[in-house]
């Protein structure tokens, strides 16, 4: 069975698993990292974003087979590793405004918002509404004002 | 029988303090337990100028209902005092983000003096012991829990104080508590937990116990984020399918090409037996179920399945074939077409059929082995879920273990346990526990849908005044075969002649119009049970009062009234002109709109609550003609301000959460949201092609206003303000084209904007070009 190695959340890791199996289901089913959730499988309810080399993108629309084993894939659960900090800023902007609701896909809204805000910063302006509306990311709750409450505020912390 | 209580709790406590019984109960650790003594609340007399008489709902709803249900069983809803100094306590209701868990701790740490974050509340088993106290639904958890949960906690207090009081000598009256220490006048100081052995006690007694009045509390009505933030954002909130049972691979169902189809034969068994990863496969009675190491493999094997299927319930419908049954059923008005004396509005409306689906699939694990069954699975209604599983099994109920976990999102979808039982026959079949999730696409295709309905409403007025407003609704059947959540109901509901009373019951309880307009009555007929439907938030109400919101909207023009001067003045009830007068006063109702733009403004009351919403629409080209890939722009809703009187508020911060899903929901009902069924089967299979309310369609400024309390208990929230606001914006719809909306939503008669996928396979591959596009 071909073996995949990828740096995970900071750490080397190594699975066996056959190459067109997505990200995702690495991620979930063989490594136990469940931040990441299934929302369609399709690339488009975005609840499984997480980070490629600094990237958002979706687990659930990469074969594990795509990954080099220098690609770093951070998952929400390693987004906290910022300087001297338990929780992003991000994430404690998501808490200063009560953004959740039954959660499933909050760490794929706060993992898309951090990128979305550093792709604004390099397109050189900062985040705001024209920027908002680009993001795919499903909240079936319907939390998205408070999303992007959430987002201009903890934009200002990093 | 006796009062074991320590003390007054305060100086205030004696004389007509209403007094509340509980239990202690015998445990080795402090262990109590709740007896609800709650009067129903007295009903609020309509008055009006034109008189209507009080409906149904007026006196007595669906929550009155549910809270008196629970009156013979809620002694057993249990607080446990930890040696930790943690209160622990099993909530007998499904989480699914509506914020009863952090309510529900709220509540504890009132009456217990003890921080929040000291509370641990988690979801109870399934207990069929609790009879209908373990249902969650109709915005009742925390109308139905508030008083048993506070004497509960309460009795704890007085305990801890007595214990506090033998060990240190001084009588109990003397002590005082505050963040889970008891402390004597002269600084002795003991937490909680040093005392929670010391408090129990070894018999089952009765106690009496007073609650804090409403002036005292300290947490109640506080802002208090959710008790699971923390979990949330850091990714460590466990779902059911991030549960780790021993054994429990990754499981799928390759499903009918058309609505409950089911399989005759598989073609290749054995070929797809081989696939990578793929450990069992066994055809059940809703398809072919796949087993494998991980999802992927299961997807891949789904695809590779060749099927032959017999024919569904619903084959060759459509929207028009449903539609045509819908408009045959309409019963008839009681005041004629033509009326010599008045004029005449009547108008019908159309609603197509919409998902409940929520963003965490359909799910469950099942272990089933000879002689017992385990189940994890978020269910509001786990004990009916436990009885059914057991007959499927045939098992006892006893045997059968329903652990209720933390739900991603609900809408009404978890009344149902339709996975939970798909998953206990498998693993029984397979001999293996399993994993089950529902495809995203099986969600929208194969899973529960809101019902297609039509409403009709006709009303009269005269001389500056409406003289009768009746609605007739005619639906598809909406399946309560979940009942109250216990089994007997459950079982009544699935009588052949039951189900319609219980559908009328339902919908009595829950509608009214809130208007003085003289003659008013609604009535529901239902037709075609071949559909998997279900309660979609708000069960009737957001297309009921959206029909007559347009109505009243009609009316205030054909008397030439301001439309939100006309409400105001036909609303029965003063809490509701007190919400519409809010939100007319914070949104600047009448304010000059550019053409193309407009406001729209209505109310909703349901389960002892009020609510109004006020939005301004952009329905010009340069909202309706936004480009977005796979996406619906249409009109923009560019604000909403919200006002709310839910009574007594427990946690304004989570209330004001309800109000903003409920709004986003009714935006994408009146707008974007629905299902077109063609040849028995949903067109829409993804997030792409069922559009609820994504960034683009999100008003960019929203304002939600709690309003002070109005009374001493609380009211529901969970699905008030989804009708108000889909009224809302049909309303400012209207307004901004000249043209008053009939069919919802509104996308809906427009060519499809997107190519359906494919029924065979019934799932689509995942892609593979992600990295693509990594932003």
């Amino acid at each position: 069975m071909p073996h995949h190695t990828f740096i995970l959340n900071g750490s080397p890791v190594s699975v066996d698993v056959e190459d067109d199996v997505r990200l995702l289901w690495v991620l979930r089913d063989v490594l136990g990292v469940t931040g990441p959730k299934y929302g369609c499988g399709l690339g488009v309810c975005q609840a499984c974003t997480s980070h490629l080399n600094g990237k958002a993108f979706n687990p659930c629309s990469v074969p594990v087979g795509a990954l080099q084993p220098t690609d770093q894939v951070t998952t929400i659960e390693g987004l906290p590793a910022t300087v001297g900090k338990d929780l992003h800023p991000m994430q404690e902007a998501w808490l200063a405004y009560d953004v959740a609701q039954c959660g499933y896909c909050q760490p794929g809204q706060i993992m898309a918002a951090v990128a979305k805000v550093h792709q604004a910063r390099a397109a050189g302006h900062e985040i705001g509404d024209a920027d908002f509306d680009e993001i795919r990311n499903i909240c079936r709750c319907g939390t998205y004002f408070r999303i992007r409450e959430a987002i201009t505020a903890g934009a200002k912390n990093f | 029988m006796e009062d074991q209580g320590a003390a007054p709790r305060r100086a205030d406590a004696g004389l007509g303090r209403r007094r509340f019984l509980g239990y202690v109960v015998a445990a080795p650790t402090l262990l109590v337990a709740a007896q609800l003594g709650e009067a129903v609340l007295a009903p609020t007399p309509a008055a009006a100028a034109v008189p209507s008489l009080p409906e149904p709902a007026d006196l007595y709803d669906l929550t009155d209902l549910l809270t008196d249900a629970t009156l013979p069983t809620s002694g057993l809803i249990s607080v446990q005092l930890n040696a930790d100094g943690t209160a622990a306590f099993a909530l007998p209701r499904a989480e699914v983000g509506q914020g009863i868990t952090t309510s529900t701790a709220m509540l504890i740490a009132e009456e217990l003096d003890l921080p929040v974050s000291q509370v641990r509340v988690t979801l109870a088993d399934a207990r069929p012991e609790l009879l209908f106290n373990q249902f969650t639904g109709a915005s009742s958890t925390t109308v139905s829990t508030y008083t048993p949960v506070r004497v509960a906690a309460a009795i704890a207090r007085e305990r801890l104080l007595a214990a506090a009081a033998a060990r240190f000598g001084v009588p109990a009256s003397t002590l005082t508590t505050a963040a889970g220490v008891v402390s004597t006048p002269d600084g002795r100081r003991a937490g909680y937990g040093e005392l929670a052995a010391a408090a129990a006690s070894t018999t089952t007694i009765q106690v009496g116990v007073a609650l804090k009045q409403p002036a005292d509390f300290k947490v109640i009505g506080t802002a208090q984020p959710r008790v699971d933030a923390l979990d949330i954002v850091t990714g460590r909130k466990q779902f059911a399918m991030d549960l780790s049972v021993p054994g429990a691979l990754p499981t799928m169902v390759c499903r009918p090409p058309t609505i409950n189809g089911t399989p005759l034969s598989v073609q290749n068994l054995a070929a797809v037996r081989a696939m990578p990863g793929v450990t069992d496969i066994a055809t059940v009675s809703t398809g072919v179920a796949v087993r494998a190491a991980t999802f992927g493999q299961c997807i891949d094997a789904v695809r590779a399945l060749q099927v032959t299927w017999g024919p569904g319930t619903e084959d060759g419908s459509s929207d028009a074939t449903v539609l045509a049954e819908l408009k045959a059923a309409g019963l008839p008005f009681a005041v004629p077409p033509v009326n010599l004396l008045a004029h005449t509005v009547d108008s019908t409306f159309t609603f197509a059929f919409a998902s409940n689906s929520a963003l965490e699939p359909n799910c469950a694990i099942a272990d089933v082995r000879p002689g017992r069954a385990e189940i994890w699975a978020s269910l509001k209604t786990p004990i009916a879920a436990q009885g059914a599983i057991a007959a499927k099994l045939g098992l006892l109920p006893g045997a059968v273990t329903v652990h209720v976990t933390q739900g991603g999102g609900s809408f009404g979808r978890k009344l149902f346990f339709d996975a939970a039982l798909e998953a206990a026959e498998i693993s029984q079949l397979m001999g293996k526990p399993v994993k089950l999730m529902w495809h995203r696409t099986d969600e929208f295709r194969q899973g529960r849908t809101h019902p297609m309905s039509v409403s009709r409403v006709r009303a009269t007025h005269a001389l500056g005044q409406v003289l009768s407003f009746e609605q007739r609704h005619a639906s598809v059947a909406t399946d309560f075969s979940h009942g109250l959540g216990e089994v007997i109901t459950a079982l009544v509901a699935k009588l052949p002649v039951g189900d319609i009373g219980f559908s009328e019951t339902i919908f009595e309880l829950t509608q009214q119009t809130p208007y003085n307009f003289g003659l008013t009555s609604q009535l529901l007929s239902e037709v075609d049970k071949g559909f998997n439907t279900g309660s979609m938030r708000g069960i009737y109400s957001p297309n009921v009062r959206c029909a007559q919101e347009l109505v009243v909207d009609q009316l205030a023009a054909a008397l030439g009234q301001d439309p939100y001067r006309f409400r105001s003045q036909s609303l029965k009830d003063p809490r509701a002109r007190a919400v519409l007068d809010k939100v007319a006063e914070l949104g600047s109702w009448g304010r000059p709109m550019p053409a193309g733009t407009a406001q729209g403004i209505a109310l909703h009351p349901e389960y002892h609550s009020m609510v109004a919403v006020l939005v301004e629409i952009d329905c010009t080209p340069a909202a309706t003609g936004r480009r977005i890939p796979d996406a619906w722009t249409g009109p923009r809703v560019t604000k909403v301000v919200c006002a709310v009187d839910a009574g007594l508020v427990v946690n304004p911060l989570g209330l004001q959460a309800q109000m903003l899903g409920g709004i986003t929901d009714g935006i994408a009902l009146a707008l974007t949201s629905g299902l077109h069924l063609a040849n028995g089967v949903f067109q829409e299979g993804s997030w792409d092609n069922y559009f609820y309310t994504r960034q683009w369609n999100t008003p960019p400024d929203v304002q939600i206003v709690v309003l002070p309390a109005t009374g001493d208990t609380p009211g529901g929230a969970g699905e008030l303000a989804v009708g108000a606001a889909m009224a809302a914006v049909a309303c400012a719809y209207g307004r901004a084209t000249g043209t008053m909306p009939t069919d919802f939503p509104i996308n809906h008669a427009a060519p499809l904007a997107f190519d359906p996928l494919p029924t065979t396979p019934p799932v689509p591959q995942s892609p593979v070009d992600g990295l693509t596009r990594a932003y």
